[in-house]
């Protein structure tokens, strides 16, 4: 059986004027359909830009990526973005998202791209909230919420459309024990209960804990692969 | 339109700002408005005239100097004339010089030239045959209340009677109507007797202050107004004869191009709304760089975000201006109503309205269109990166 994630080869050169920076150097990664993957090196081993290539927000310089049997480096610009909004759900460090909508209308926003009708909308919005644990609050904007919310509205607007993946940049890297304990949790049950794939990078060793397998990724290339104690 | 809301709300980020750029984009539309509305009556003074088969002969020096009346004979023999009358500007004034409206003495078969408006036979034999006669037309009189039989005094500002006065009093016997709405501010205008102003008046007698020609046929309009200026060549009354229509348009641009004056006021006004507004939309673009890397990042393609900026930016000009044009409206409406329908302001209609949105929406456009271009070509995972 192939892996739902299949990196073969990948390279990524960023040319600074004559200088030529190679962040990732051939690397060579399956991710298993049902994983939950954490992602770890020192600052500048090039984490986010692998995950950034998986999620289909960069092209590699070299090497092919495949997901779910699509070759998604050979995409276009505006393929790319189509296929972002149907099969991968996006959480970063500073939650982004707009501070004029309600939290409803934040989970709500991927599924505009949709033929969805409104109350349709409404209802998958309400579910994702009610599933991160937020259904009171479906109507604050996040101004009024704390930063463990924030990122569990982000979390409800990433999987809303019902991504296969989730990719997650340091989704706890802004928050305290109590709250990333309740993020980490949190998609740990979407990982077991909702079989979504979970690429997830972060620097705090408590973190990878919740995941089921950590990849370290030194100057651009893995260099280990270690099974954690399964939760 | 379900990305109203998402465009909407990012209107209103920033409060203050945005009700300050809104208010700057109210008061250069309802500018606008009133402007055009004033330049939109001009035009429509100058347009509404059919007369392109009625040439005006006036003194080529002003249009204020007079002519002999011995002219007459000279143009009626001329080939291609149908009929040709004469006219004297009056500038009477009605119980207060708020009143203003035009009155002219005109020889008898003036009405002749006028087919197109509508007055009795039994008026305009009253007219021919009662000395102090008078005729309005109908907007005037209803204006003043005045009935078939009235006597109007008007107060003479140019020309006194022989005896020193000036009141003079007109007796009503007839009244026209217009009904091309087009025309209807013809409707505003007190005719009465060439004869008797010229016999009651203190000086000028024997001059008229225009000929009207008609042509038996508009193709030769040219010509006859060439035969008409060549009988007073290197006379000292030397005329210059026009078609009515274009006679009414340069009588217009006595009061300078207004035309041209609006235009460049408007231009001006435009330019710093560009400026003001183009510095508002680059400014929410910028701040906003994070959001739209969120939006991209969920599937929004660039061509969607560009969009969406567009929208924004003409949603803004759009909703402040219309604001401002439905204000302008109303001001002209109350202007009108304690002025009267004399004043030069059209109201704001379907015109003004559809000349106003379409610079509304260009504006947008033109606003939007450089940081709109920014936030299409804003790379991901820069943005995302602080970069
Ligand atoms: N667009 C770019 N242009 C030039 N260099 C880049 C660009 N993006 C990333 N880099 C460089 O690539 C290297 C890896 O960056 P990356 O953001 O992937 O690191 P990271 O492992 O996520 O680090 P951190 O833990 O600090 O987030 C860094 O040296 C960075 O400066
Ligand atoms: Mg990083």
């Amino acid at each position: 059986m192939s892996a739902l994630v299949e990196i073969r080869n990948l390279s990524k050169i960023y040319e600074r004027g004559k200088q030529k920076i190679e962040v990732l150097h051939h690397v060579q990664l399956d991710i298993e359909a049902g994983d939950f993957m954490a992602l770890m090196g020192p600052s500048g081993s090039g984490k986010t830009t692998l995950l950034n290539l998986i999620g289909g927000l960069d092209s590699p310089t070299d090497g092919s990526i495949t997901i779910g049997g699509q070759r998604i480096d050979r995409l276009s610009e505006s393929a790319l973005a189509k296929w972002r909004s149907s099969h991968v759900g996006f959480v970063f460090q500073f939650y982004n998202l707009l501070p004029m909508l309600s939290a409803r209308r934040n989970v709500e926003l991927p599924l505009l791209l949709t033929r969805l009708s409104a109350a349709q909308r409404k209802r998958n919005a309400a579910v994702a909230l009610q599933l991160v644990g937020l259904a009171d609050r479906a109507a604050h904007k996040p101004g009024e919420l704390s930063g463990g919310q924030q990122q569990r509205v982000a979390i409800a607007r990433a999987i809303v459309s019902d991504p296969t993946l989730l990719v997650c940049d340091e989704p706890t890297g802004d928050l305290d024990r109590q709250s990333a304990a309740e993020v980490l949790t949190l998609l740990q049950q979407l990982n077991r209960d909702h079989g979504k794939t979970i690429i997830m990078v972060t620097h705090d060793p408590k973190a990878a804990e919740f995941a089921k397998h950590t990849l370290q990724l030194d100057k651009g290339s893995l260099v280990a692969s270690a099974q954690a104690a399964p939760a | 339109m379900k990305y109203l809301q998402l465009v909407w709300s990012a209107m209103f980020r920033r409060k203050t700002r945005t009700v300050f750029t809104l208010l700057s984009v109210l008061a250069a539309f309802l500018l606008f408005g009133l402007l055009d509305s004033v330049r939109s009556a001009f035009a429509n003074a100058a347009s509404s005239v059919a007369g392109v088969d009625r040439l005006v002969t006036v003194s080529k020096i002003s249009f204020t100097m007079s002519l002999p009346k011995s002219l007459l004979s000279g143009i009626a023999a001329l080939p291609g004339v149908a009929k040709v009358t004469y006219a004297n500007w009056f500038g009477g004034i009605y119980q207060d010089p708020k009143n203003f409206f035009a009155n002219e003495a005109v020889a008898d078969n003036f009405f002749d030239l006028y087919p197109e408006w509508q007055l009795s036979q039994a008026e305009r034999t009253a007219f021919r045959t009662t000395r102090t006669g008078a005729v309005v037309g109908e907007s005037l009189a209803k204006k003043y209340n005045w009935k078939l039989g009235d006597k109007i005094p008007l107060q003479a500002t140019i020309f006194p009677q022989k005896n020193g006065g000036n009141a003079w009093t007109f007796d009503l016997v007839g009244i026209y109507r217009v009904s091309n709405p087009k025309q209807k501010n013809q409707e505003s205008i007190l005719f009465f007797n060439w004869d008797y102003f010229d016999e009651a008046r203190a000086f000028g007698n024997g001059n008229v202050g225009w000929y009207i020609t008609q042509v038996s046929d508009r193709k030769l309009a040219q010509q006859v107004a060439d035969a008409i200026d060549a009988l007073s060549a290197n006379s000292d009354h030397e005329t210059k004869t026009q078609t009515e229509q274009a006679f009414n348009a340069a009588f217009v641009s006595q009061y300078g191009d207004i035309g041209l004056i609006v235009g460049a006021i408007m231009g001006a006004v435009f330019f710093t709304l560009i400026l003001l507004t183009g510095n508002t939309m680059a400014q929410a673009v910028r701040e906003r760089v994070p959001e739209l890397a969120v939006l991209k990042t969920i599937g929004f393609s660039n061509h969607s975000v560009l969009a969406l900026l567009l929208a924004e930016s003409v949603l803004l000009i759009v909703f402040g201006g219309a604001i401002g044009l439905l204000l302008a409206g109303v001001v002209v409406d109350a202007v009108r109503a304690a002025v009267g329908e004399t004043v030069p302001m059209t109201r704001v209609g379907a015109a003004i309205w559809l000349r106003g949105v379409g610079l509304m929406v260009l504006i947008g456009l033109i606003v939007g269109a450089l940081p709109a271009r920014r936030g299409m070509r804003l790379r991901i995972v820069d943005a995302l990166a602080g970069r």
